[in-house]
């Protein structure tokens, strides 16, 4: 079984932020088998698409998301109680390929900090993370990503915690030093860290979003421009080919 | 256990339910959760002569029970489809049904003299995709075009030929005779309703195509009417289509008019639809003691 189509149980639910829960899935056949950098596709009741949703970590027979309200669909999700049957589609996506002996930093900047969790879990403790933040109010487990054992540095864009500024600050001063870059965030940043990644001259892979339909590869929706080697544009796919893209293939 | 078998154009489909064409692809990623036989038939996705790269993104919007869509025929080219897709497809013991689109009248008969001499089952012509800036629904437009291309078609075509019709038109029923005329051995209706979605932030459309072909359960209704005037307007066979999400939806569309349905936005919310479809037509037709699926074509009371 590569995906399949299951129902989990909601055993926990937390509000990270006013905007932002997590919920603690139950399903052990789907747990077993989710990478890091996966993801669901999450069934909201009276709604036609699902909505994709990362991983943000995996425990025993629990699958862990964090998402953020973006607009009906999640708001209707967020109102899901504790005991509520929720449906997946899972695990979807090619997730992240941890090398276990390479010093590895991992970026995410808001909703993209979630799934970076799970990545951060399978690496040495010589590796590093970097959380970036609207403000203090949008920091966001910060306890879970200090357990990883991996340096932490948090960023916040107006200084209210943390470092005063984008992730890409803290990246310039440590990046000679680190073997390979992974990053989800929005667009913007995640091209910020593509062009420094490629002037230090360090492979760089980054999770990218798409508005999507079938979440497995059929339906051709979640389009992304890649470069190919000729230097043509060609149009992959966020759901099968990704989410995981090598930056340097990424029409930004 | 009633007997779900239809026949199409002398084509043998196990039940009357198809995939729709471009919301599978060509079946391996729903063909990892169950076998593609619990299709009646596969619509395989729109295939042009040479390979095309689609629509710039956004290519999805969410609409209210609903969908829009402008993927814009991304697809490998006639060669993979025939060389690389097909023989898989013909393993996977359902009807294979080509979906054949281009550009120009030259490109629909050419791709459709290449698909005649395959293992095709049956070839569905799409001159309805909303999404395309040449061809497709340029074709599909007025009952004039649909008989002019239908006729050309027709004379490269050694398939029993479906031409899928749009809504998109002013009486559907003139398109579906105009095909009927021309030489179709089928009819499928309805494509997607072109619609469009403005993000109110950015005051820019959703869908980075302007405007996307509208699907799921919002249209269910327009195309049961349509389907409903066509069936009465022709006397080959009518392929139902258009939001059908329940096997009550099924059953109605049947009703309607339809000899098969199609099914396929509602495989992105439930991809086990198909098999919660035929075993709800099954429970309809063993409460009404019906003994084939086929005597509910058409069967709706209007006096």
């Amino acid at each position: 079984m590569k995906f399949d189509v299951q129902d989990c149980t909601l055993v926990g639910k937390y509000r990270l932020t006013p905007t932002i829960y997590d919920f603690r899935l139950k399903n052990s056949q789907l747990a077993e088998i989710t990478k890091p950098g996966q993801f669901t596709h999450v069934l909201i009741p009276g709604k036609t698409l699902r909505r994709p949703v990362s991983v943000c970590d995996v425990e025993g027979d629990i699958i862990r998301i964090v998402f953020e309200i973006r607009g009906d669909g999640t708001r209707i999700l967020s109102e899901c109680e504790v005991g509520s049957v929720i449906n997946i589609i899972a695990p979807l996506g090619n997730g992240f390929n941890i090398p276990k002996d390479k010093k590895t930093v991992f970026i995410g900047g808001g909703i993209g900090v979630p799934p970076m969790l799970y990545c951060a879990e399978q690496a040495g403790s010589n590796s590093v993370v970097i959380n970036g933040f609207r403000d203090k109010s949008a920091v966001i487990l910060s306890e879970d990503f200090k357990k990883t054992g991996c340096r932490l540095i948090e960023t916040t864009d107006n200084g209210t915690y943390g470092i005063n500024g984008f992730v890409t600050d803290p990246l310039k001063e440590i990046i000679d030093d680190i073997d390979v870059i992974f990053a989800c965030g929005p667009t913007p940043m995640l091209k910020n860290i593509s062009i420094l990644a490629k002037a230090h001259n360090k492979p760089c892979f980054v999770s990218l979003e798409q508005r999507m339909a079938c979440g497995i590869g059929a339906c051709l929706g979640c389009a992304v421009g890649i470069k190919k080697s000729d230097g043509s544009i060609t149009y992959k796919h966020v759901c099968k080919d990704g989410p995981v893209f090598n930056s340097e293939e990424v029409d930004w | 256990m009633a007997d779900l078998s239809v026949n199409i154009a002398g084509v043998e489909f196990s039940n009357p339910i198809i995939a729709a064409s471009g919301t599978i692809g060509f079946g391996h990623e729903y063909g990892e959760l169950y076998p593609l036989s619990v299709f009646g038939g596969i619509s395989c996705k729109g295939t042009t002569l040479e390979e095309r790269l689609g629509n710039p993104p956004p290519r999805i919007a969410e609409t209210s029970m609903g969908m829009l869509n402008a993927v814009g025929l991304q697809n490998p080219g006639a060669e993979h489809f025939i060389n690389v897709e097909l023989p898989w497809l013909k393993k996977q013991n359902t009807v294979i049904i080509a979906n054949a689109a281009g550009s120009t009248e030259n490109d629909y008969c050419k791709i459709t003299e290449l698909l005649s001499d395959t293992d095709v089952d049956m070839i569905e012509l799409n001159i309805s995709c909303p999404n395309v800036k040449a061809g497709g629904a340029q074709f599909g437009k007025s009952p004039q075009s649909v008989e002019k291309i239908t006729s050309a078609v027709r004379k490269y075509c050694k398939k029993p030929l479906i031409i899928k019709l749009s809504p998109n038109v002013s009486d559907i029923t003139e398109v579906a005779r105009a095909a009927e005329c021309a030489g179709a051995d089928a009819v499928s209706l309805i494509n997607t309703l072109t619609g469009m979605r403005i993000d109110i932030n950015t005051r820019r459309p959703i869908i980075k195509n302007v405007t996307g072909g509208m699907s799921g359960p919002a249209v269910f209704p327009v195309a049961v009417r349509m389907v409903y005037q066509v069936k009465k307007a022709v006397k080959i066979p009518v392929i139902g289509l258009g939001g059908i999400s329940t096997w009550q939806d099924a059953v109605e569309m049947m009703m309607a008019g339809a000899d098969a349905i199609q099914i396929g936005t509602v495989l992105f919310t439930d991809p086990y639809a198909p098999i919660k479809i035929s075993e709800g037509l099954h429970g309809w037709l063993d409460t009404h003691e019906m003994k084939s699926v086929t005597e509910l074509t058409g069967t709706v009371i209007t006096d």
